[in-house]
């Protein structure tokens, strides 16, 4: 008993003496540089995928077709594991590192936005979008003052999916060759590195928190009418779920 | 290696020589698949049925148990393996710990969707009848719930197969241990094979899964599932 928790007392202070280590905080297998490293790639990634699946929601919720193609876009996107898109999307570049790994991130990425944006927008009630008519509101104008605002909350929800699970994701890409802070877990597993191993993990686990949270705020910014108006069916769609748990 | 023939050697998608020379490492591959997504889920589904019922009942319990589970299911799955390893290694139960955290949300949430879905006039129905608030939940809400709370379960199995591939990195990884092995030898046969051998996995436990749905359910033949 006694020895038992000697070890876990031991391991954890060496995990305190990795962090006190300044060498684990200089060069390109740092701390700030690997923190880099996966931003950027989780921060490329979502902003591309936002690039793509923003126009074709927004015009087919607009529209009010293709709601098929949205909503399943996410399920074949939750069936197909992000491990096999990461490796294949390796072997469809042959390339190692950052660009396979972008692909593949942008590929998980589109799903939760695209159905997210979607569904916010269908959403929207038809009594307001018919008022909006009736005050001589063209298409366009109907979808940018009155629709995408409404759907905001949701449309913000599908990128907070997105943005934690392509930061989750981007750990993996480590495994092939990529940067970021997978790069601990990765070789900490292959070196039976506990110590660097359970660093990386809690720096992940903070990074992906803190994400979450702060886009949790940006969403509760941009909901109209403060906390609960966004609430209905758009609470069901996030977090990190997709339409994971959407009861259909 | 065993094979050394010609095309395991080229960038081939697909080395029939090699599927074939490897039916028993795939065989095996595709049963631990099964083993520990049937495990986490049905652990999950146990751990999760009390915990739905004791959300339902109190509402201050489950803003605390769906914020936990979430927590939990939000977790970057690498992260949750560094955080285990260090104490339970590179084990079946390590594996199972991982894919058991990511399915209590999805089912918890399904379940108390399912029953708040019941109309308050069925309901006051069955009150009317006589039933107690147990008899009520046993034979009203949750038979008139289990579209929904199905729906959880199918969630949760499609997300445990994908997982699964992931927990290759503690070698209990069923087909990703295919995907894994392709990955090290540059190799895209068991790659091609494991990824598409969890697709089907998956497609196949869900449809499965809404069969079961059907049967359990007689009554919504028409329309509502999905």
């Amino acid at each position: 008993m006694d020895a038992a928790g000697c070890v876990y007392v031991k391991f954890f202070r060496d995990v305190i003496a990795w962090f006190a280590d300044a060498e684990h905080w200089a060069g390109a297998d740092g701390v700030p540089h690997r923190l880099w490293e996966h931003l950027q790639l989780s921060a490329v990634a979502v902003l591309i995928a936002m690039l793509v699946a923003l126009p074709i929601a927004l015009t087919l919720g607009h529209i009010g077709r293709g709601g098929f193609l949205a909503v399943n876009t996410a399920n074949i996107g939750r069936a197909v594991p992000s491990f096999a898109i990461l490796v294949l999307a390796q072997q469809f570049t042959h390339d190692i590192g950052t660009k396979p790994a972008m692909i593949a991130l942008v590929a998980l990425a589109i799903p939760p936005i695209l159905t997210n944006t979607y569904v916010g927008v269908r959403a929207v009630d038809a009594d307001v979008r018919e008022s909006a008519r009736g005050m001589g509101m063209t298409g366009s104008q109907l979808l940018t003052r009155v629709e995408t605002p409404l759907a905001m909350p949701v449309i913000m929800a599908g990128i907070r999916t997105a943005a934690v699970q392509v930061i989750a994701t981007a750990t993996l890409a480590a495994l092939i060759a990529g940067g970021g802070l997978g790069r601990y877990i990765i070789d900490g597993i292959a070196q039976q590195d506990n110590v660097k191993l359970f660093a990386g993990a809690l720096l992940v686990a903070l990074f992906a928190a803190v994400t979450e949270l702060s886009l949790g705020r940006v969403q509760r910014v941009v909901t109209p009418g403060g906390k609960t108006a966004g609430r209905p069916v758009v609470a069901e769609v996030g977090p990190a779920g997709g339409v994971a748990a959407l009861p259909r | 290696m065993a094979a050394g023939v010609p095309c395991t050697a080229t960038k081939a998608w697909v080395c029939w020589g090699w599927v074939g020379d490897h039916k028993d490492l795939i065989t095996s591959a595709v049963r631990q698949h099964i083993e520990l997504t049937v495990v986490a889920v049905a652990i999950g589904l146990l751990i999760s049925a009390p915990l739905s019922l004791l959300a339902w009942r109190r509402r201050r319990a489950a803003a605390v148990i769906l914020s936990g589970t979430g927590i939990l299911y939000t977790f970057p799955s690498l992260a949750l393996f560094g955080f285990l390893i260090p104490f339970t290694g590179l084990t079946f139960l390590t594996a199972e710990i991982a894919l058991v955290s990511y399915t209590l949300l999805v089912i918890i949430r399904n379940v108390l969707a399912g029953l708040d879905g019941v109309p308050a006039e069925v309901r006051e129905a069955a009150r009317g009848m006589g039933l107690t608030p147990t008899q009520q939940l046993l034979k009203v809400e949750l038979p008139l719930a289990v579209p929904t709370v199905m729906a959880g379960i199918r969630t949760a199995t499609v997300g445990t197969i994908g997982l699964v591939t992931v927990t290759a990195l503690i070698t209990y990884g069923g087909v990703g241990n295919l995907i894994l092995l392709g990955l090290r030898k540059d190799f895209r046969t068991p790659l091609v094979v494991g990824s598409l051998l969890s697709l089907l996995l998956a497609v196949a436990a869900d449809l499965l899964l809404l069969g079961l749905q059907r049967l359990l359910t007689p009554w919504t033949r028409r329309g509502a599932s999905t």
